[in-house]
């Protein structure tokens, strides 16, 4: 028989492409993140970070933006994160496979592919209009909450799913209920997971423009109550860009988002790891 | 002296598939009984149903009863909470928590309600030391279960068994995943719990069950073939299936 290729060099083919796909998705990683802070870092300092808007943000700093997005994040994530880990434990543990399961699971796997804007539309319709929310923290961070819940829910499902059912086995038998197994050997043992789940979630809340747009409002101050209108940073940023006042600082704006977001995520991956490194022992 | 555990002909279904087929079987208070018999035989899951551990699969059907000190384990007014602390189980994995090697024993403990940091302490040392762990370990009891070599797991265990006092204990091939010097460790502890409690292991070896066990059961296709004393069983063998096996013609 005549190969063409041989086993060899087929190998080191496709060793190259996977090698080249691997290192072209860093190069654009580092490349777009490279490119914001090159462009954003020049404008940030103290002032920046820690003053009040001038002149709808031309000047000044962008605390009140940060500070939305901190409170809008959060109101996301106190209502996502029950609701969500609270669906994937039911999911995991009690629903077993029936109709109502898949149209659960079917049902996340939609709400977590529709577009941010409908999102943002029907925030607009029902908490701002019908539920008379008005434009606050409140209602954009419900909105937000409604599309980080599958993102938590999925996440959490797979994390609680993984665990070896021989954990559960052992608690059972050593005459533990169905529930103190699950909150003392289940849960425990798929916090890491779950906690990406909640990251991720997370990360979509903090970075979202679409879903905000109608519903937060576009304050100049921070928001003290929950009723207030905010500005997240997306959301400036998105203002400072397409009303043209002022490329440079909607740079730094985009700069402080992305510098936000690596904080978050790798503060949180290093806790995780020390959790799993001192519930495994190693 | 009544038998602790009386089985009277047991057949236990999973779905459509006949597991186990009139078990009828006595077992003796603080006393060892082995169960022998090729792979599929119905072993695990006859102790399984002595816990009532096959309650979890949705197929599970069975007849007939099962008696532990006089009491129908399957009636309605059973709680199966309480069959469990009183009948242990070690698997055939260890299985330990992934958490500190205090907290995995002092695990049923504390499901059970007991409070008392003192108490929980004297009982998790008592257990460990009845596990023949106790030396090797309470140094670093705060350290991950996970962290440990597959014969201290299995021996953490027990200990996490024994911790709940249960009366019974059922071991699923508790040494097939160890090294010889852990197999013998185990075997060990065997010997010295057999005073205080009713043990029933199932065992792949039959040097195993010769070296542990009063009273072996051997099991084929779901049926008990032949049980009585190990001794008896293994040197004098009634059924030529008996024989077949311990001579190592099939399974």
């Amino acid at each position: 028989m005549n190969r063409v290729i041989s086993p060899k060099n087929s190998q080191k083919i496709m060793k190259t492409i996977f090698w080249g796909s691997g290192i072209f998705t860093v190069f654009l990683l580092i490349l777009i993140i490279g490119y914001i802070l090159v462009n954003g870092l020049p404008v940030i300092n103290l002032n920046f970070i820690f003053g009040q808007p001038i002149d709808n943000g031309a000047a000044g700093g962008i605390l009140p933006f940060i500070i939305s997005t901190v409170y809008v994040t959060f109101v996301a994530l106190v209502v996502a994160t029950p609701l969500g880990v609270g669906g994937a434990i039911y999911l995991a543990e009690y629903a077993g496979e029936n109709a109502l399961v898949k149209a659960i699971r079917f049902g996340s796997e939609i709400l977590a592919s529709i577009p941010s804007i409908v999102f943002g539309l029907f925030g607009f319709a029902f908490f701002v209009v019908y539920l008379n929310f008005g434009f606050s923290v409140l209602s954009g961070g419900l909105t937000l909450a409604l599309m980080a819940m599958p993102t938590i829910l999925r996440t959490a499902e797979v994390a609680i799913e993984s665990v070896p059912k021989s954990y559960s086995e052992g608690s059972m038998a050593l005459g533990a209920s169905k529930w103190q197994t699950i909150y003392q050997v289940i849960l425990p043992a798929a916090v890491p997971g779950i906690i990406t789940g909640i990251i991720l979630g997370m990360a979509r809340a903090v970075e979202e423009t679409a879903a905000i747009l109608y519903t937060v409002g576009a304050a100049m101050q921070a928001p003290v109550s929950i009723f207030d209108p905010g500005q997240p940073l997306p959301l400036h940023l998105y203002t400072l860009a397409t009303e043209g006042i002022s490329m440079p600082f909607a740079y730094g704006t985009a700069a402080i988002l992305v510098i936000l977001i690596l904080i978050i995520t790798i503060v949180t991956n290093a806790l995780v790891d020390r959790y799993t490194k001192k519930m495994m022992g190693r | 002296m009544p038998y602790r555990l009386e089985v009277e002909n047991l057949n236990v279904y999973f779905g459509e598939s006949h597991i186990l087929k009139d078990i009828n079987i006595n077992i003796n208070n603080n006393m060892v009984t082995s169960l022998i018999g090729p792979s599929g035989c119905g072993k695990s899951t006859f102790i399984r149903t002595l816990n009532r551990m096959n309650d979890t699969i949705p197929t599970f059907k069975k007849d007939g009863t099962v008696l532990i000190d006089g009491k129908d384990i399957y009636d309605p007014d059973v709680d199966v909470v309480d069959l469990r602390k009183k009948v242990g189980m070690v698997f055939q994995k260890p299985n330990p928590f992934p958490k500190s090697i205090f907290d995995n024993v002092a695990y049923g403990l504390r499901i059970h309600g007991l409070n008392d940091k003192d108490i929980i302490a004297k009982k998790v040392e008592k257990s460990l030391k009845e596990a023949a762990l106790w030396d090797e370990v309470k140094d670093k009891l705060e350290m991950s279960a996970m962290g440990l070599s597959g014969g201290q797991q299995q021996r953490l265990c027990i200990a996490r068994t024994i911790a709940v006092e249960p009366e019974v204990i059922l071991m699923d091939e508790p040494c097939s995943a160890l090294d010889p010097i852990s197999t013998t460790k185990i075997e060990d502890q065997i010997h010295k719990l057999k005073n205080d409690y009713t043990i029933i292991i199932v065992t792949h070896n039959m040097q195993q069950a010769t070296r542990v066990s009063k009273y072996t059961a051997f099991f084929l296709h779901g049926e008990i073939v032949e049980s009585g004393l190990t001794d008896k069983l293994f040197m004098e063998p009634v059924d030529k299936r008996t024989e077949d096996y311990i001579t190592g013609r099939f399974g």
